[in-house]
């Protein structure tokens, strides 16, 4: 299973407007998208996700379109099935702990109530050391456990893909370096795809089995570098923006990845 | 104190109620649809549902019968179709008080949904929440304070109306006189005891609806 996507948009605000054009292929893993702020990454994750409405082109995750302009396809968000890890977390702020986790498992019109108990959601509770703060609000969490918090409710609906913006970008250097190992560590245990947005060469190191070099709209071809264990594919058309594309990490510093998490 | 005083308050309440129950549930839609929708005229339409917070009263008094009075176009066929007439009725008094105030619930309806983070309905879209659902968990619970705030100034602005009241549904006592006609009443005809009465209730309940309103205001929780 991987995500399949080539898609258009154009957005226009106030002083310019901004052409994405975005087209890869990807069976990794963990996917990194790796880009400058502005390049039109968050773009690129809000439309697979089925916030973003592209002008044109086709998104399928394995062999399920999801959007496909040509032929009137357009899957709302609420039935892709993806989990999405926000920049800032968005945990609602008026519902606890274990409310923001249970909020998806009930789809009606009332917000579950704060001390409903559900088997799913203590398991997810317990697995991420969640249980003691699980009647606080979100205001009252750190930073890590609002982030345990937000992977908790976009897991707990067993999602078929993980998509993550910036995940530790709002995090200080320490938490973040902590942030990371932690992080790493959960996706370990889920076996899902997992696909992430950044700008900072760390999370690529850590996090891109594949990586994808994203830079004004358009997803810049990149030969992997050599020490690389995972080879690199990508079906970006668009190799003319090769030299502009931002540096990855050293390859010196490349960390090793297991192919297969363990469970 | 004669009765009619109660009589009084207990319409001017009924009046003020409906009319702060109908400005709710406008004022949410309306406040909404120029808050997150984009369509040519948004501003314009702002404005003229704004007029009635800088017209006279009187002025939107005319207006009303023009369209509801048993001339107007509004008011003839209801009366044709329906036997309806809401001149001097106090169905008539809540209708002026709805559209006098309504602004009130508009303004601040419109701002506190401005103020919701876009990024919490899209966190609800992907947790598999339809756009009702959306609506109702996470956008109204984040915009209410604001809506409550201006729901408790459309029931102040109710309770006190006067000049369109006075046009579309005049003043009947027991059944059209609000409490402020009716301080205007008593003062006319010399029944200072009375008109002070009236004049301490209405102040009374305005300065609590307001400071309730002060409380709730966005920004301004105690919390």
């Amino acid at each position: 299973m991987g995500f399949d996507v080539d898609i258009r948009k154009t957005v226009h605000s106030a002083r310019r407007s901004f052409d994405l054009r975005v087209s890869f292929k990807t069976r990794a893993r963990r996917t990194v998208i790796f880009g400058p702020s502005g390049a039109g990454k968050s773009l690129t994750l809000q439309a697979i996700a089925g916030l973003l409405r592209p002008d044109e082109g086709r998104i399928a995750f394995g062999d399920d379109i999801l959007f496909d302009a040509a032929a009137s396809i357009d899957v709302p968000a609420r039935r892709r099935r993806f989990g999405y890890l926000f920049q800032d977390y968005a945990l609602f702020p008026k519902l606890n702990v274990r409310q923001n986790i249970a909020f998806g498992l009930s789809p009606g019109l009332r917000n579950p109530s704060s001390h409903a108990n559900d088997e799913a959601v203590d398991r997810w509770l317990r697995s991420f050391e969640l249980l003691d703060v699980a009647a606080q609000r979100p205001s009252e969490l750190s930073g890590g456990q609002m982030q345990r918090t937000a992977l908790a409710r976009a897991l707990v609906h067993s999602p078929r893909a993980l998509l993550l913006d910036e995940p530790f970008s709002a995090l200080d250097l320490e938490l973040r370096e902590r942030m990371r190992a932690e992080l790493d560590d959960l996706l370990q245990r889920i076996d899902i795809p997992v696909l992430m947005i950044t700008h900072d060469p760390e999370d690529l190191e850590w996090f891109g089995d594949e990586a994808l070099y994203l830079r004004q709209g358009v997803i810049a071809e990149r030969p992997a570098p050599a020490t690389r264990r995972v080879p690199t594919r990508l079906t970006g058309n668009h190799g003319d923006h090769n030299d502009a594309c931002v540096d990855g990490p050293a390859a010196s510093s490349m960390k090793p990845w297991p192919l297969a998490p363990t469970n | 104190m004669d009765s009619s005083v109660w009589i009084t308050l207990a319409l001017t309440l009924k009046v003020a109620g409906w009319a702060t129950a109908i400005n709710l549930v406008l004022g949410v839609a309306v406040g909404w649809l120029l808050a997150r929708r984009r369509f040519i005229g948004r501003e314009f339409v702002d404005a003229v549902l704004t007029l009635p917070l800088v017209l006279p009263p009187t002025v939107m008094g005319y207006y009303l019968l023009v369209v509801i009075g048993k001339r107007g176009w509004l008011g003839h066929w209801l009366q044709q179709t329906f036997g309806i007439n809401l001149i001097f009725t106090w169905q008539g008094a809540v209708i002026a008080a709805t559209i006098v105030a309504f602004p009130l619930v508009l303004k601040s309806a419109r701002s506190a949904f401005e103020t919701v983070d876009p990024q919490l309905e899209n966190a609800a879209r992907v947790l598999g929440l339809n756009e009702w659902a959306v609506f109702f968990r996470v956008t109204i619970p984040m915009a209410w304070p604001g809506i409550l705030a201006g729901v408790l100034l459309v029931f102040a602005r109710s309770l006190g109306e006067f000049g369109a009241t006075l046009m579309v549904a005049g003043s009947i006592p027991g059944r059209t006189q609000t409490l402020s006609i009716a301080v205007y009443e008593a003062v006319q005809a010399g029944q200072d005891d009375t008109a002070n009465f009236l004049v301490a209730v209405t102040s009374i309940t305005c300065i609590a609806v307001l400071l309730a309103a002060g409380r709730l205001a966005p920004g301004q929780r105690a919390r």
